[in-house]
């Protein structure tokens, strides 16, 4: 084993830590820290860890309600949904795993949330993915998405927990760093919840699941020259994944739930063992102590700097109450796992790790009596609250707004070509080729698969000794980056209100957020403005449509060094949206279902914005224009017409106005229903591009029997929803007014082919 | 009428057909774990589920084959008992040569989740009066092409062992979703044709609310089959 560096300075300059901030840590500890201690604090203190530049912001964003059962600050969030139960989820980023090694990137990011949902507790029942990748044209976009799907397919079929919903979106700001956040949501019974808290001093601390190898160590520190001189230090960085492992854990894990011997538990996360002890120590206000003669490896020479460090995947800590840890060991072992107590829990606030300097348990000698020493001692809190906390400069980016005046009726316009492109598009067509590589039914749950409304219903099972119900809820991922772009306040506010909306359309009450949000370097003042903005617009959409968000991640540093200088993605506020229903009968999806149906438009016309929209977007070849504002009172009544429509009956389908605006929910209306339409724009509307393709918020497409229209128009005066009659449902062609028809064949055609140009 | 649903590590389509079974055919069922040696007295139907049993980190089912628990399947099936084999459960049937042939991968190299139709084109112990009728059933597998040499595919055509076929459905999809040879979908084995493979799922086209009820059907002749005994 070679020596263990000398930490100086340089070398905590090296693992990403400023002075100022080496300075804290010696200062607090009156000595130099210890070359594991270093690598400890730089992990600690990172970005993803600390959340030192994000949490002065997120502070704003509203985390409580009358079902917020855990908000932010867990492993996941719980949300009640009655009768004793509650659903637990939450959303994670996997970027620059994913872009480095694309399969196993994506892989870990599912095997990652899914431990983060049910270390709660739950039994992981549905996942969702949002991912955004360059330009379709962009030579590595092809293999970046075929191994990414192939990678969340890999991990969530093989678990068998089926993915419901999801979405892509495609823009060359994206080339140099894709975003895949994963979510995944399980169900648990109310009353069991369980917390990733070392409670209870003295109690044991088991390590549970996948032997601990040098996967992910690069992933939390900075390369240093040291390391790089080990041959052994030049493996991969990303992380491999194991379903089969992590299976065979969920349901161990749940027999020992259910077996009431445990005080808390937690996924080995990012930087692994160190933060997840750390954060159970944090939350429980206690020391623990480690040793790391203990931990089950399968690698040789592993040193505790390595031990410490390492991010293999599949592992767990769980505190057990005294006395109870065989019980632990017995469970996991009928599953055939790894379980090794490898610590207590202790009253000293401090994180203390032991072990014997030079011994390898994998070198079949004895351990060597009595040279065991203490390796890391650092107070806890200087690892969570007491680590550094940054206000970082915010200066609002003039260039977005400079974008705003464009005139686009100088750019060519044809409504049949251009819807027909536009429902082609890759942004905007078929998503089937990718989530029919998911098994989306996996648990007989799926009511509403992928593609067949705004959100999936997804029927629960709630079964236990006392309790047969069946629940059913819905799920949408969304969020705009080019609205957010241009406006990051009205972008992020937009990309809350769409996701409501998305379950809103299929019946279902919002109950709950998620977030993950995608931003570049925190260290520029116009990304932490965007960052600011953001915040302060998700706060505004939660605060007006009654949602609080109960979970969510941040990933900054999303950016690419280009020749003109640093190239942020765009601002990526991914929401994750849960909703309930009061009955399967509820459920509307987004198909036209008869002809002779009428069809209106509910919500305000808006200006017909085009700013930001696919249509200018691909006219114009760069995001520009001035993007659409959202009035959140009308959201909130348009959301609550919608769910009380559903309750009612009243609805044959109903589809949001997103991406290619109104005109291109008409024509997905048709494709999924395999009906035509003859719409009549109202007097004063014409059929030009802001009218059909302008991507004004808060509108939506619906359809309804004639017999039903004049209840659902006396629900919308009562709500102060405008209401404009739209056509009918009929034939085989979709009809726009006198300047657009086209048949619903051709539409589903271009449709079903439009990832073609990525996919091959 | 009992039935046994058998738990591999890696099973995951295990809930599924307990479902099927026991909330909406209304069947007592109970789960049986890989490591037990034999089966609950008076079983009358086993299921092997769907999933990635042992990871099918191997070829698929390789190693389930070798659970303790499959000699007491075995002896079940050659009793005459019944076994049902759904995706993971079939090619489980295939590597432990209680059905013929082999599910390799997919012609298009991909996992494919989707709905099938099938024709039912055999009487027996899962499709009693269902002949000539079409299901419509999901798939979810990468591995489900069916391959068998010439001899073999010219037998199970001769002593009608092929249970179900994909059939084209007219909605524009391929009908043979992996290029199973024969169109084979699922296979009968067993003394009294009383073991079938198949690569649908019927247990998740079982209600309504599912969008198919039709994977019903097998079941609900299964336990006639049973009772009939």
């Amino acid at each position: 084993m070679a020596a263990e560096p000398t930490v100086t300075p340089e070398l905590a300059r090296a693992h990403g830590l400023t002075d100022d901030e080496y300075r804290l840590a010696c200062d607090t500890l009156g000595r130099t820290p210890s070359w594991p201690e270093l690598g400890v604090l730089s992990v600690m203190w990172s970005e993803h860890c600390s959340y030192k530049s994000s949490r002065v912001h997120l502070k704003r964003l509203p985390t409580k309600g009358p079902r917020v059962i855990q908000g932010p600050g867990e492993n996941a969030g719980v949300v009640d949904i009655g009768d004793g139960w509650a659903v637990v989820f939450k959303m994670e980023s996997h970027n620059h795993p994913s872009f480095i090694e694309p399969y196993q990137g994506a892989a870990t990011g599912v095997g990652g949330i899914l431990r983060d949902v049910f270390t709660m507790g739950a039994r992981p029942v549905a996942l969702m993915n949002s991912l955004r990748f360059g330009a379709a044209t962009h030579p590595r976009t092809p293999s970046l998405l075929r191994g990414v799907v192939a990678g969340i397919a890999g991990y969530g079929n093989a678990i068998g927990v089926p993915t419901v919903a999801g979405e892509v979106q495609f823009d060359a700001a994206y080339n140099g760093n894709i975003l895949v956040n994963a979510f995944a949501l399980g169900l648990a019974r109310s009353s069991k919840i369980f917390y990733g808290r070392a409670a209870g001093v003295g109690n044991p601390i088991l390590y549970v699941g996948a032997r601990t190898g040098r996967d992910g160590i690069h992933g939390a520190t900075m390369a240093s020259a040291e390391f790089d001189e080990e041959k052994e230090a030049e493996r991969p960085t990303v992380q491999v994944g194991d379903p089969f492992l992590e299976k065979v854990l969920v349901e161990a894990c749940l027999e020992i739930f259910a077996a009431d011997v445990l005080e808390g538990i937690q996924d080995m996360g990012a930087a692994g063992l160190t933060s997840s002890t750390v954060e159970m120590a944090s939350r429980a206000g206690n020391g623990v102590e480690l040793d790391l003669d203990l931990v089950p490896r399968r690698a040789k020479a592993l040193t505790p700097y390595e031990i410490l460090l390492s991010e293999s995947q599949e592992r767990m800590v769980m505190v057990a109450r005294r006395g109870l840890e065989q019980r632990v060991i017995d469970l996991c072992a009928k599953w055939d796992l790894d379980a090794v107590v490898i610590g207590r829990v202790t009253d000293t606030k401090r994180w203390v790790v032991r072990a014997t300097p030079g011994w390898d348990p994998m070198s079949g000698t004895p351990c060597p009596e009595g040279q065991s020493r203490i390796v890391v001692d650092l107070p806890v809190d200087l690892l969570t609250d007491a680590a550094p906390v940054y206000q970082r400069p915010c200066v609002d980016d003039p260039r977005p707004v400079e974008r705003y005046e464009v005139d686009h009726r100088a750019l060519p316009f044809d409504a049949r070509a251009d819807l027909l492109d536009l429902v082609g598009s890759v942004n905007v067509g078929s998503r089937a080729w990718i989530y029919r590589q998911y098994d989306h039914l996996v648990r007989d749950g799926t009511v509403v698969r992928p593609g067949a409304a705004d959100a999936a219903v997804v029927r629960l099972f709630c079964h236990d000794e006392t309790s047969h119900h069946e629940k059913f809820i819905a799920l949408a991922t969304d969020c705009n980056g080019r609205l957010c772009e241009l406006d990051p306040r009205a972008g992020a506010a937009m990309a809350v209100a769409e996701a409501c909306r998305n379950l809103a359309c299929t019946g279902a009450e919002p109950i709950g957020l998620t977030d993950c949000l995608n931003f570049g370097n925190p260290t520029r003042p116009e990304i932490m403005a965007q960052f600011r903005d953001a915040i302060d617009g998700m706060a505004d959409a939660c605060r007006a449509l009654g949602v609080p968000i109960v979970s969510g991640n941040v990933s900054l540093y999303n950016e690419t060094l280009e020749a003109a200088g640093p190239r942020a993605v765009l601002p990526t506020p991914t929401i994750g949206a849960v909703g309930l229903f009061q009955s399967s009968n509820d459920v509307v999806t987004a198909g036209f279902k008869r002809r002779g149906d009428r069809v209106l438009l509910l919500g305000p016309w808006g200006a017909g914005a085009l700013g930001g929209s696919e249509w200018l977007t691909r006219k114009a070849g760069s995001i520009c224009g001035r993007p659409p504002s959202i009035d959140l009172a009308a959201e909130a009544a348009l959301q609550k017409l919608l769910v009380g429509a559903a309750r009612e009956g009243l609805l044959a389908s109903a589809h949001d106005c997103a991406e290619g605006g109104l005109a291109v929910a008409l024509a997905e209306s048709c494709i999924l229903g395999r009906l035509g339409a003859t719409i009549t724009l109202p007097d004063g509307r014409s059929s030009d591009a802001a009218t059909l393709f302008g991507e004004d918020p808060t509108r939506v497409v619906v359809s309804c029997t004639p017999y039903v229209e004049g209840l659902l128009r006396d629900k919308a005066r009562a709500l102060g929803v405008t209401v404009t009659a739209l056509g009918v449902v009929d034939g085989a062609s979709l009809r726009i007014g006198d300047s657009l028809d086209v048949a619903v064949n051709d539409l589903a055609e271009r449709h079903s082919r439009a990832l073609s140009p990525v996919t091959g | 009428m009992l039935a046994t649903v058998i738990q591999f590590p890696g099973s995951n389509a295990d809930f599924d057909a307990y479902h099927a079974l026991a909330h909406v055919v209304g069947v007592r069922t109970e789960y049986v774990f890989h490591k037990e040696s034999s089966l609950p007295a008076h079983t009358d139907l086993v299921v092997l589920p769907g999933g990635f049993s042992y990871g099918d980190y191997l070829r698929c089912g390789a190693v389930a084959r070798f659970a303790n628990v499959m000699a007491a399947v075995r002896a079940h099936a050659d009793r005459g008992g019944l076994v049902l084999g759904i995706c993971n459960g079939f090619q489980i049937l295939t590597e432990a040569g209680m059905l013929p042939g082999a599910l390799t991968r997919n012609a298009g190299l991909r996992f494919e989740c989707r709905d099938v139709s099938v024709r039912v084109e055999v009487d027996g112990a899962f499709t009693e009066q269902l002949r000539g009728r079409t299901l419509r059933l999901p798939i979810a597998h990468a591995e489900g092409r069916y391959h068998a040499d010439a001899a073999t595919l010219e037998r199970l055509e001769r002593e009608r062992l092929v249970a179900f076929r994909y059939v084209d459905a007219g909605d524009g999809e391929a009908a043979n979703p992996n290029g199973s040879l024969h169109d084979i979908a699922g296979l009968y084995g067993g003394p009294k044709r009383n073991v079938l493979g198949l690569m649908p799922h019927p247990e998740r086209a079982a209600e309504p609310i599912l969008g198919s009820a039709d994977g019903r059907l097998l079941f609900q002749s299964a336990v006639r089959a049973a009772l009939a005994r």
